[in-house]
């Protein structure tokens, strides 16, 4: 049981995506789970809805809003296109974006609660204490959401390697650009190479367990340094 | 210079079901009590100052710098203010030295060298008792270790006026007198005006120069401690009425631990809580301690009896069969509840010489 060449090429490419998609909904995830949580804005609420509905849509909505929309008439498509880039189902950046929208909230949620969980107490404290806005997110908000920001980004992270079905509908299974890990399963079970699913399988799981028992873990460890004082 | 300073208040702000609307100048210099009952809006105010809050309308000038107007809003870290906040807050994510740090990185370097008054961080954290505290973090220090920190960590800012709000009000009574000696301490070692938020006679009494008063987001009435006391407060925390008397320690007497005061127009003894020869003094006596009598009774275990001329007699709300008699022992007021049964049998009446008794137990050197 080993990993084939082009097993390998797709987990690189989903570790690849995962990353990418992580950096930027950790950047822009920051500013709206802040915004969500400070807010009193009476059309917070629809904010909040937008960002949990890739919670409850089944991906193949997402994925076929997702393939309208960036075709070459599509509202995206025809930005895209209009800026030159070409239009973006069955590319890297497309799968990219697709799953910036699809991850959101597992980014934005625990970064809301964390936010939420600091309070305006310790932020008028730096404030009294000449910390300008800035300064007072870099050294009192990012240290304390601290578990926030890990949990996100993990969540984050996880739930990109995770996605088949967006994938699955915008991506297709080019080798390199769009064929990541879950596809590259799907294609070893369509063609009966069951070994090879067994093995690619195998490493998901591991991964899966890894990292779940990981953001556990090191919670647990948090919690008890906390009320252990 | 800050000596003269002054702080020109003009605040107006509105929000559902409260509204607070407060012209006042508050003396630069002491320490400026805002006193009165919860909802009376003086932490709003307090806020306000601090630039927390956003008034509506009016204007803040401190010391001839505009803060607040129609133009200018100055945000709470561009204000040279100290902030000490009702429940200690101390920021969870560092010790007790990296919060103290936390202000000294950030405090102006330059804005001091005119008012001469730099505090250092060894100066501080002695001046506050701190010096143990410092490897620990604030989920390990008791209430008042960690308002002493918050304390200490709006010293070291460098401000030019600090502002505390109700800083007692989540301590046991152990941590109270604590930290308001250290709250004197501050006001004889450093020469920053503070501002006190707070709903306690007893530490009005304690710490204050001048009382702001404020009522229903109003202000009351504002003065020095001892007018203001005598003509709007006079009542102790326990809601009884009582009268404020400033005096000097003139004497003391190890043997019985007594110690004697004295006041404007005589003196008094009262149990001696280690007190210095000369030193100033506000003492709190409970109207229902003192008794009157129209001749001088030198048997009795009361130590106090002093000559006193009745001002006026007034009724006791809530208490019909009681009264309140104010009278003067020289310049000072005091006051004794009696019951309307003695006023009649005593035939009191205004402008009547008598004698007041006070057990010197029950004088409070607040």
């Amino acid at each position: 049981m080993s990993l084939s060449e082009s097993d390998l090429q797709a987990i690189l490419l989903t570790l690849h995506l995962a990353g990418t998609v992580t950096l930027i909904l950790l950047l822009i995830g920051t500013p709206i789970a802040w915004w969500l949580a400070h807010t009193r804005a009476s059309w917070k609420i629809l904010v909040n809805v937008v960002v949990a509905m890739p919670l409850v849509l089944p991906p193949s909505v997402i994925g076929f809003y997702f393939l309208m929309a960036m075709g070459p008439n599509g509202p995206i498509g025809s930005v895209t296109s209009g800026l030159g880039l070409g239009v973006l189902p069955f590319t890297f950046w497309g799968l990219v974006f697709a799953s910036c929208i699809y991850s959101l909230p597992f980014v934005v949620q625990p970064l809301q609660n964390a936010f939420t969980l600091i309070g305006d107490r310790p932020i008028e404290m730096a404030a009294t204490l000449r910390s300008g806005p800035w300064d007072r997110f870099i050294h009192v908000v990012i240290p304390l959401a601290k578990p926030g920001f890990i949990t996100a980004g993990v969540l984050g992270f996880a739930h990109t390697v995770g996605e088949f079905g967006v994938v699955l509908m915008i991506g297709g299974n080019i080798p390199g650009e769009t064929k990541v890990a879950s596809i590259q399963i799907y294609d070893h079970v369509e063609s009966m190479q069951y070994t090879q699913a067994h093995t690619l399988s195998a490493v998901m799981l591991g991964f899966a367990f890894s990292v779940l028992f990981f953001v556990y873990y090191w919670q647990r460890k948090k919690t008890t340094l906390v009320s252990g004082l | 210079m800050l000596m003269n300073s002054k702080i020109y208040t003009h605040i107006e702000l509105s929000y559902e079901g409260f509204s607070l609307d407060v012209k006042c100048d508050i003396n630069g210099s002491g320490v400026t009590v805002i006193f009165g009952r919860s909802g009376s809006g003086k932490t709003t105010l307090l806020r306000c100052l601090a630039g927390l809050e956003k008034p509506d309308r009016g204007r803040l000038t401190v010391n001839g710098n505009d803060w607040f107007n129609d133009k200018v809003f100055v945000p709470p870290h561009r204000r040279p203010i100290g902030y000490v906040f009702q429940e200690a807050s101390l920021f969870p994510h560092l010790d007790v030295k990296g919060n103290l740090q936390f202000a000294q990185r950030r405090a102006p370097r330059d804005s001091h060298s005119t008012e001469g008054i730099i505090l250092s961080f060894d100066e501080v954290v002695r001046l506050c008792g701190v010096e143990k505290l410092l490897p620990r973090r604030a989920q390990q220090l008791s209430g008042g270790e960690r308002q002493r920190v918050a304390i200490a960590r709006a010293l070291l800012i460098q401000p030019k006026v600090l502002l505390m709000d109700e800083p007692l009000a989540s301590l046991d009574e152990l941590g109270k007198r604590d930290l308001l000696s250290l709250i004197e301490r501050l006001k004889r070692e450093v020469k920053i005006p503070i501002l006190y938020v707070t709903h306690s006679v007893n530490e009005v009494v304690r710490i204050a120069d001048d009382v702001l008063v404020l009522d229903h987001g109003r202000v009351k009435t504002q003065g020095n401690v001892e007018t203001v006391f005598n003509q709007e407060l006079f009542c102790l925390d326990d809601g009884n009425p009582g009268s404020l008397v400033e005096a000097v320690v003139s004497g003391k007497d190890s043997e019985w631990h007594i110690a004697n005061v004295t006041f404007s127009g005589g003196s008094l003894s009262l149990r001696d809580s280690g007190f210095e020869l000369g030193q100033d003094l506000r003492i709190l006596i409970p109207a229902k301690d003192v008794s009157i009598t129209l001749a001088r009774h030198d048997d009795s275990s009361i130590l106090n009896i002093l000559p006193a001329t009745i001002i006026s007699i007034v009724d006791l709300d809530g208490a019909p069969d009681a009264a309140l008699v104010q009278l003067s022992v020289g310049e000072t007021l005091f006051r004794a509840q009696v019951t309307q049964r003695s006023v009649a049998h005593l035939a009191l009446s205004e402008g009547k010489f008598v004698w007041i008794q006070i057990k010197a137990m029950s004088i409070l050197n607040s």
